[in-house]
């Protein structure tokens, strides 16, 4: 039917793409066109069926139906070299590369020179360098992945798509492990690209990310396309209520806190990264129940490994952590989860979830020797999936169904999981790692007031967030980290991101206010 | 305590203690590497030593039916790549446990040889003598006191062995394929996202395996002694796994540590033949032990210093 439209004028265009995995209905005839060099994004609540979209461009999974035209002439893509032969590239929502290997040694993988019979490593280095130098994507071709901070691991993810000689380029929620600054810094590279002829399609949650970079962009709900508009012709407000189908709050509502007594102290820590190097400094702080303390600072200043050792899953150096008046320094993790602390961990694969565990084994983690789901030899499978039914449905976990494994769950959709199972235990305190990274507008509100309500029934909450908006929405206090060090203590209401953002640079309060 | 300290001065001033480590080493030098090559592409192969059994048998069987030791070999490797080829089959094409399929490759591989060896020989525990891969002899050479008696008449295996631990390393880390092996064993979802076909380098990573550890099997039989008997090769499969993890998945450090196992093997089996010490045939057994102490020694403290491929032993399958 389509055989007399011209679809010159696109890099990209997919049409009635269709994809059905087990029980759910991932993309539902869904239309998709992209210009030449522009940036075209793609919002969507969780599990709307972006990355499944992407995935069968990039041929990582075969379409049930559908067409793909690439430049106007229809392709089929039926697996990566189809994709990387039509100079289609994919930056993926997990990064996809090989730790132990350097970045040379990855951008080139698979397109490796050779010289003889042996693999021309400098003549890598140097295209790798003069790449760099092009679209400003500065990197040393000779660090460990594994050794890199995340917005460097992108960046190798970029280089390795162009050196593929990609002209259309993927970002799957390229910026979910940013901060601001690498946030900044990638948004220049995709002008620099952009000006050089390169299409991009740019899959985000962060409204303001779209308004800031794209051009055109098509908003997708449960499987279909909703909308389709220019990013000049609409707001946030508009985009966040077609995602989600109501209207959403983009800002929290909360009342002010009734702290109780203190719940958690830490006095003194010193806690030592993987490399034995001080991250935490000799830090102090207390969270009282009932109110909510924000933790603001750049991705690596120490607060993985405080709260890694808060939770018991880090050894501490020196120094005390007192919750509920006893000294839990060298209790286990399972001891303080039996005491009442919860955990959102900031890496949900890793600490999260056990991804080949069905929802409902995801659902017991911890709590799996609990008389309500074992009877001391056997697990109660019934009960055990009856409460599942109960959370899944009250966290509105998507799709309902518990006998899904955790990797098959969409990103936002496993935080959800890991919120339910944490709350649901009744926790008193709870040590909350980037709780809406990766997630959509409307389960960010959720999530957000899921937190408020649960500090006013008196539960202590420790937030460590890189998002400096959430830190301020939910915050009662808000204290600054650098270097594994707190560089002061402000209340959201009474001082300003701008000195925040200075102390998250090193500059402590009391010369902050020396300076005024 | 003197006879002690003057038998091992004995044994370290001996060239035959360094002649003998460099035979017991040999096996455990390709069954290591062998085990790298599986290792690095993800797959486990605890099956070293039934391949080991297999390249053992096939020499001789070889040998015997042709009288040419060399078409042993060959028929001693073929049967080893058989072997992994099975074991490729079973774990990277239907994602089978690695571990279950390396066992039960080791049982067939016992009860083939065993089956085999009386149909074929007529009788069970050896087989008749046959003959052997002759060795290097080096002329002149060996009139160099010391270095001629150890160098001066080894089996070429054992230059085999060097030689592939030199090839190995630069397949491994100087070549692309290398390149593809190493990403395919720690991470197979990238390299598929690259083009790379993870299931082909998986199959040639794990014959391989079957070439080197049926080699070190033949060595066994046919390098020297000339015939197979019933589970000769007396663990060094496991040994060799051994040797691979010390070594860290590197075929360097796999020969140094197989070479580590190889002399603490000779030093036994010299100690053991001092006259000053009067041994009785009892304290032999004690002896015997002495490799696998030191292996458990070596593995216990390196435990957390090497680092397996982080997708060994990890299926890959797709969508
Ligand atoms: N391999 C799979 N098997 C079964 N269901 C799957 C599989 N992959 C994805 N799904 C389901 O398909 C739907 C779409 O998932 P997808 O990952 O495309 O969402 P998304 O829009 O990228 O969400 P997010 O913003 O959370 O990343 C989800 O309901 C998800 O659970
Ligand atoms: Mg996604």
């Amino acid at each position: 039917m389509d055989k007399n439209v011209d679809y010159s004028e696109y890099a990209v265009v997919m049409r009635g793409i269709t994809k059905r995995f087990p029980g759910v209905l991932a993309n539902d005839r869904v239309d998709l066109f992209v210009k030449k060099s522009e940036i075209h994004a793609i919002v969507g609540e969780n599990g709307a069926g972006k990355t499944t979209l992407m995935n069968q461009l990039y041929g990582l999974i075969r379409p049930d139906d559908g067409k793909i035209y690439i430049n106007g002439v229809e392709k089929i893509i039926k697996d990566p070299n189809d994709a990387i032969a039509a100079k289609i590239g994919m930056v993926h929502q997990h990064f996809m590369l090989v730790d132990r290997l350097s970045v040379v040694e990855n951008i080139v993988l698979g397109q490796e020179p050779v010289r003889g019979p042996f693999f021309a490593l400098n003549r890598a280095r140097k295209e790798i360098k003069d790449l760099s130098r092009k679209f400003g994507l500065t990197v040393d071709p000779d660090s460990i992945i594994e050794d890199m901070p995340v917005g460097m691991q992108q960046r190798v993810e970029i280089i390795k798509v162009l050196y593929r000689g990609a002209e259309i380029l993927v970002l799957d929620e390229p910026t979910a492990v940013l901060t601001p600054q690498e946030t900044n810094e990638l948004f220049e590279i995709l002008r620099s690209l952009k000006s050089q002829g390169k299409t991009i399609i740019f899959i985000t949650h962060k409204l303001n990310e779209v308004m800031a970079i794209t051009e055109s962009v098509t908003v997708m709900r449960l499987g279909r396309v909703t909308g389709v508009v220019k990013t000049s012709q609409t707001s946030p407000r508009e985009l966040a209520n077609m995602m989600v189908g109501r209207e959403v709050l983009l800002t929290v509502e909360k009342n002010s806190a009734h702290p109780g007594d203190e719940i958690l102290q830490v006095k003194d820590l010193i806690v030592k990264e993987n490399r034995g190097i001080k991250a935490v400094k000799g830090l102090s702080l207390t969270v009282r129940s009932g109110e909510i303390v924000g933790i603001a600072g750049v991705a690596g200043n120490g607060q993985t490994e405080l709260t890694e050792a808060i939770t018991g899953l880090r050894k501490v150096e020196s120094g005390k952590i007192i919750f509920k008046k006893e000294d839990i320094t060298n209790f286990s993790p399972k001891k303080r989860r039996e005491m009442g602390m919860g955990h959102i961990p900031e890496d949900r694969l890793k600490h999260g979830l056990i991804k080949t565990f069905p929802i409902y084994y995801n659902f017991i983690l911890g709590e799996h020797d609990d008389p309500k789901f074992s009877d001391g030899v056997f697990l109660k499978i019934k009960d055990i999936r009856k409460f599942s039914e109960d959370l899944v449905k009250k966290f509105d976990v998507r799709p309902p169904k518990i006998d899904l494994l955790g990797m098959n769950l969409s990103g936002g959709n496993q935080q959800k999981v890991i919120v339910a199972r944490e709350i649901a235990f009744d926790p008193v305190l709870m040590i909350v790692s980037q709780p809406t990274r990766g997630l959509d507008v409307g389960a960010i509100e959720f999530i957000h007031k899921t937190l408020i309500s649960m500090r006013d029934k008196g539960i202590g909450i420790l937030l460590i967030s890189m998002e400096l908006e959430e830190i301020f929405s939910l915050s009662d206090r808000i204290l600054t980290i650098y270097e594994g060090q707190i560089m002061g203590e402000v209340r959201p209401e009474k001082t300003t991101t701008e000195a925040v953002g200075l102390m998250m640079a090193g500059h402590k309060l009391e010369d902050l206010h020396q300076e005024a | 305590m003197n006879e002690w300290i003057q038998a091992i001065f004995n044994v370290f001033t001996n060239p035959t203690f360094y002649k003998s480590t460099l035979t017991q080493s040999t096996p455990l030098i390709l069954a290591a590497l062998g085990g790298v090559f599986s290792e690095t592409t993800g797959v486990t192969n605890i099956a070293l030593e039934g391949i080991m059994l297999m390249g053992a048998f096939g020499g001789v069987m070889g040998s015997y039916f042709t009288g040419n030791p060399w078409y042993g070999l060959v028929l001693g490797t073929f049967f080893g790549v058989a072997m992994a080829a099975l074991h490729a089959w079973a774990s990277i094409k239907y994602g089978a446990d690695q571990i279950i399929s390396g066992t039960a490759l080791i049982l067939l591989a016992q009860g083939i040889t065993g089956f085999a060896l009386v149909e074929l020989f007529g009788q069970p525990g050896s087989t008749d003598l046959v003959r052997s891969i002759p060795l290097v002899d080096l002329g002149a050479f060996k009139q160099i006191p010391f270095v001629g008696d150890i160098f001066g008449n080894l089996s070429p295996f054992v230059y085999i062995a060097f030689a592939s631990v030199a090839f190995g390393w630069i397949l491994i880390y100087k070549t692309k394929l290398g390149l593809r092996m190493r990403s395919v064993g720690n991470n197979p979802e990238a390299a598929d996202t690259l083009g790379v076909n993870v299931y082909n380098v998986r199959y040639f990573g794990v014959i391989m395996s079957g070439f080197f550890a049926a080699l070190g099997g033949a060595y066994l039989s046919i390098g020297e002694l000339g015939q197979f008997t019933t589970n000769m090769t007396n663990g060094r499969g496991f040994i060799a796994l051994a040797a691979m993890i010390i070594g860290n998945w590197n075929p360097v450090g796999a020969m140094s540590a197989s070479l580590l196992f190889g002399s603490a093997t000779a030093f036994n089996n010299q100690l053991q033949s001092q006259s000053v010490l009067n041994l009785s045939t009892n304290t032999q057994y004690i002896f015997g032990m002495i490799p696998y102490i030191i292996t458990l020694i070596v593995v216990g403290g390196l435990i957390g210093k090497s680092r397996s491929p982080s997708a060994d032993g990890v299926p890959y399958i797709k969508e």
